[in-house]
């Protein structure tokens, strides 16, 4: 590959400056400002992390730098270059790996990266070494002559970043590397990434919704509706709410009913469910006084604990008036009329496709107002045994009962019992707010006074009263997400399936998903929730862990981390337990 | 520092880029069983269907044939139904039970011959003959009608030549360039037309939005590629298909259908191949607007398959059409193509004709091509 050598940059210099920023895009006749006068430097041969929810406009800046797009004002420089006025030469410094990278499915594992070498001018000679570098780098491969579509999600990933890294760049940008990706394929990743800095002195500029990926980061840029909120190393930020940071817990109360009572306890910033108990953010430094915090409670045990990132990058966004009232929800429904206590009951269910077990030969059951969690890598089984439980797929073997009826015989019985809320929000985008409720309502045979009202009810309940007439393509992703529970509960269900329900959602709209959900399972529905944030498991009361069409654990959070408790490490993270459980019987992959 | 590029226009095309990226795009046609279906099993379809089903010509037309006194005369009137090719007769003894048979269907048209015709004729009177045709289809009974009167004149004469009537003038009728007057013969040319749009702009339109929607676009662009190597990477795969469809439906055309090729097959390569470009320049331009596969496929088939098939001539006769619509297929790409094609298979090289329409093709192809190089950007906005 030929060098260019005006290009060269030593290390500590900045290979990226971006100063005053600013772009808008015209979306449906509305303007909407993706970047605000957004000024940053990344320093060479740093792992930076852009961090944000969504819309903090992560990919548009991305985008920018590689000269997919134009800025409205401000100056771009990327390698010493101008990159309005050469985009092909920033192009040929640099690599960008889009959030959906684009591999040719149709094409092979190798066939793609030669596509790559081709296009970023490999020479030949140089080819075979590389690759061979790159598949035992990504564990790809066994897999060359694979195509590319049928790979997990994991895998794509890693391809995607081996075709980037055909021709090894100055500066490497990575958007959402991770989204979607099983956390044993996450922890590959971020050792590939770690690699590349090291051995090939390259600079990494890397978004990420993962809060506790920033920690990875050398350098963290916080972003927030398209504003640069700070930036810093990561232990940077956390110094800010030294002090602040607790864990409480009190023994025999349920940590959602603690947490929501926590979460609007005076001078509280956040309160998430963390391990036996409720991780606290308080306004001010200081030990909390238990009796202020939590009257009417005896035996409340508060120990303060170091501070995280995501610590202060709540506090932050809090502070610049992000701080909403966490939500108080009433859901309106009958008495369950299931009788008995066990509301869902799997037992020695199998379902095969062709000569394939997704799923083999799996058993539990979940008590009526539990919020149950279905944890897994892509591929482990749980959509399928999701659709077996909702009665849209017949299991192959094994019994079903669901609110008390066999699906095998009463599916439409069981079904008007339950709520269901598909992964990405399936939403009608050219409906309005109010019209999707309207349908939803009539698809469960509501009509009348009885429709108006719970219509009412679910624009009351879920806040979504203002934006009652947008269509609803137009909302922001948490908005579509409460939308999107709200149509689930239009027929008051005593049973709510969620498939990766907060997936791309950002952290303050998860506590408040997670604030509802707690709120649902108070009223008596029971809850079961697929998810690949491991530490939304913590929500769960109890939990299934799946691989390959197995159960791997089962039991409650605290049961689950206590399996791995080793003495290198005596406070196993779920996360922890996930990976040691799926490596444990020999990784994702079945191999071929 | 090198010459400044402005927004990925750089000139220079790498033979290794180029080459990556048409292999892509050869795999991809290989493993992809829509693109072999829009470039041959459709054709192949549409060959078949216009080639053997879709006929404009009335042949083997059931006809009720009444006699309700069977005698030497009246049999040797219908004989001379039963030797057409355009008819099959079908004997009924009286009226009632042949107009059911129009009803229902079974037959199209009726020719009665009542009990006295043998005496009228024998008596050197015209006989009355009752004619009912099936008007539904407007078309095949004007048609049927002209046979029919045929067949009575032809009889007529041979019949009692002395009463042949007398004309001033003879009328011979000579059709020019298909004389078997067989629809196929100018369908089948015209279809070519058809199936290179379909190549050309829907099949490009929808592999390019594909890009777009599943993000291989993005991909693609933040890499050094020129913009000039990615048209050049899409347009060379497709022209040859385009060229390899081409080639099999005159193939389809001589050998299955005998659809004579009166002109030079050279000068019907050239034609296509400015057609073909025209069409591929026009299916890229959509793509720059339309990045989801369906609109591309809609916006294609409005822009570019539906005119091929309705407005250039193909079917439809244009000077037959309104004056506004003959003006506005005036900028139709097809129908200069189709005038081509159909002058070349069945009147032969007509210098005229071709050269007046290939210029045409030449001034769209040139002209679409250009408007998508300005288009193209290598940018997502």
């Amino acid at each position: 590959m030929e060098m260019n050598s005006d290009i060269v940059t030593a290390a500590g210099e900045a290979v990226l400056t971006l100063e005053k920023i600013g772009k808008t895009f015209r979306v449906g006749g509305r303007t909407v400002r993706a970047l605000k006068d957004v000024s940053l430097r990344v320093q060479a041969g740093t792992v930076t992390g852009l961090v944000g929810p969504d819309g903090a406009g992560k990919t548009t800046l991305m985008r920018l730098v590689c000269g997919l797009l134009l800025p409205d004002e401000g100056k771009l420089r990327v390698l010493g270059l101008d990159v309005l006025r050469e985009p092909l030469k920033v192009q040929e410094a640099l690599r960008y790996m889009p959030q959906r990278f684009g591999l040719y499915e149709d094409l092979t594992v190798q066939e793609n990266l030669d596509l790559y070498a081709d296009l970023q001018g490999v020479a030949p000679s140089d080819r075979q070494g590389h690759y061979g570098e790159l598949m035992l780098m990504t564990g790809l491969g066994p897999f060359s002559g694979r195509l590319a579509g049928a790979l997990s999600g994991g895998m794509k990933q890693k391809l995607g970043l081996a075709c980037t890294l055909v021709a090894p760049p100055r500066l490497l940008l990575l958007d959402e590397p991770t989204v979607g990706v099983d956390p044993v394929s996450r922890r590959e990743l971020w050792a590939i990434v770690y690699r590349l800095v090291k051995e090939a002195e390259m600079t990494v500029l890397l978004s990420t919704a993962y809060l506790d990926e920033a920690e990875r980061c050398q350098e963290v840029i916080l972003m927030h509706e398209g504003r640069v909120l700070g930036q810093g190393a990561p232990s940077d930020f956390s110094r800010r709410v030294e002090g602040r940071t607790f864990q409480a817990s009190v023994p025999g109360l349920n940590k959602r009913r603690l947490q929501a009572r926590l979460a609007s306890a005076p001078g509280v910033t956040d309160a998430i469910v963390r391990r036996e108990g409720v991780r606290l953010v308080l306004e001010r430094p200081g030990t909390p006084d238990p009796v202020t915090l939590l009257p009417g409670e005896a035996q409340v045990e508060v120990r303060p604990v170091a501070p995280r990132f995501e610590d202060s990058f709540i506090a932050l966004l809090r502070e610049r008036g992000g701080s909403l009232p966490l939500p108080t929800m009433e859901v309106k429904r009958e008495p369950s009329v299931t009788e008995g206590d066990e509301v869902i009951l799997v037992e020695n269910v199998k379902r095969r496709f062709g000569d394939f077990y997704a799923v083999k030969g799996i058993s539990f059951s979940v008590r009526q107002g539990e919020v149950f969690g279905l944890l897994g890598a892509n591929g482990a089984g749980k959509s399928t045994t999701f659709r077996m439980l909702c009665g849209l797929l017949p299991a192959s073997e094994g019994k079903l009962r669901v609110a008390g009826r066999d699906l095998r015989t009463a599916a439409a019985s069981a079904r008007s019992r339950i709520g269901y809320m598909a992964q990405r929000f399936s939403l009608y985008a050219d409906l309005s707010v109010r019209e999707n409720l309207r349908f939803f309502s009539s698809a469960y045979g509501l009509y009348g006074k009885a429709q108006r009202d719970r219509i009412d009810w679910a624009l009351q309940e879920f806040e979504l009263g203002p934006m009652a007439e947008s269509a609803g393509g137009n909302l922001p992703l948490g908005f579509k997400q409460r939308l999107a529970l709200a149509a689930a509960l239009m027929h008051a269900p005593e049973i709510l399936f969620l498939d990766e329900p907060t997936s791309g959602v950002d952290p303050l709209a998860r506590r408040e998903f997670w604030h509802r959900i707690g709120a649902l399972s108070e009223q008596g529905v029971t809850v079961l929730v697929t998810t690949h944030f491991m530490e939304e498991a913590e929500y769960c009361d109890r939990l299934v862990i799946m691989a390959q069409g197995e159960i791997l654990a089962e039991g409650t959070p605290e049961e689950t981390r206590a399996r791995f408790r080793t003495p290198e490490r005596p406070e196993p993270t779920m996360e922890d337990a996930f990976i040691a459980l799926v490596e444990g019987r020999g990784g994702l992959e079945s191999g071929s | 520092m090198r010459g400044a590029t402005e927004s990925g226009r750089g000139t220079t095309i790498r033979p290794m880029r180029l080459k990556g990226l048409m292999r892509k795009e050869v795999l991809q046609i290989l493993r992809d069983p829509s693109s072999i279906g829009i470039a041959f099993l459709l054709p192949l379809v549409l060959l078949l269907i216009f080639g053997y089903g879709v006929s404009l010509d009335a042949e083997h037309v059931p006809l009720a044939v009444v006699v309700e006194q069977p005698t030497a005369q009246t049999a040797d009137f219908t004989s001379g139904f039963a030797l057409s090719a355009y008819f099959d007769p079908k004997g009924f003894s009286d009226i009632r039970s042949a107009e059911d048979a129009l009803r229902k269907g079974e037959v199209d048209g009726i020719v009665w011959l009542r009990g006295d015709f043998s005496r009228k004729v024998l008596a050197g009177e015209d006989p009355d003959i009752g004619v009912f045709v099936n008007g539904v289809d407007a078309n095949t009974s004007r048609i049927i009608e002209g046979y029919l009167q045929g067949v009575w004149s032809k009889w007529q004469a041979a019949a009692s030549p002395d009463r042949a009537p007398y004309l001033p003038v003879e009328l011979e009728q000579r059709v020019w360039f298909n004389p078997g007057l067989r629809s196929r013969d100018f369908l089948v040319p015209g279809l070519v037309a058809v199936i290179m749009t379909l190549i050309g702009a829907l099949l490009t339109a929808m592999v390019i939005a594909r890009e777009w929607e599943r993000g291989t676009m993005e991909s693609l662009l933040v890499t050094p590629v020129r913009v000039s190597e990615i048209l050049l990477g899409k347009l060379i795969p497709y022209f040859l298909l385009g060229m390899g469809g081409l080639l099999f439906s005159v193939g389809m055309a001589v050998w299955l259908f005998a659809v004579p090729l009166r002109g030079s097959l050279w000068v019907l390569l050239a034609a296509s191949a400015l057609f073909l470009l025209t069409a591929l320049g026009m299916g890229l331009l959509i793509s720059t607007v339309a990045r989801n596969q369906f609109v591309a496929g809609q916006v294609a088939i409005v822009a570019t398959f539906l005119p091929a098939f309705i407005l250039s001539g193909f079917i439809f006769d244009i000077n037959s059409m309104p004056a506004p619509i003959q003006l506005l297929t005036r900028i139709l790409p097809a129908r200069y193509y189709v005038a081509i094609l159909q002058t070349v298979f069945l009147a032969g090289n007509i210098w005229p004709v071709v050269l007046l329409d290939g210029l045409a093709l030449l001034a769209m192809g040139t002209f679409f091509l250009v408007l998508v190089r300005r288009k193209t950007r290598k940018r997502l906005q």
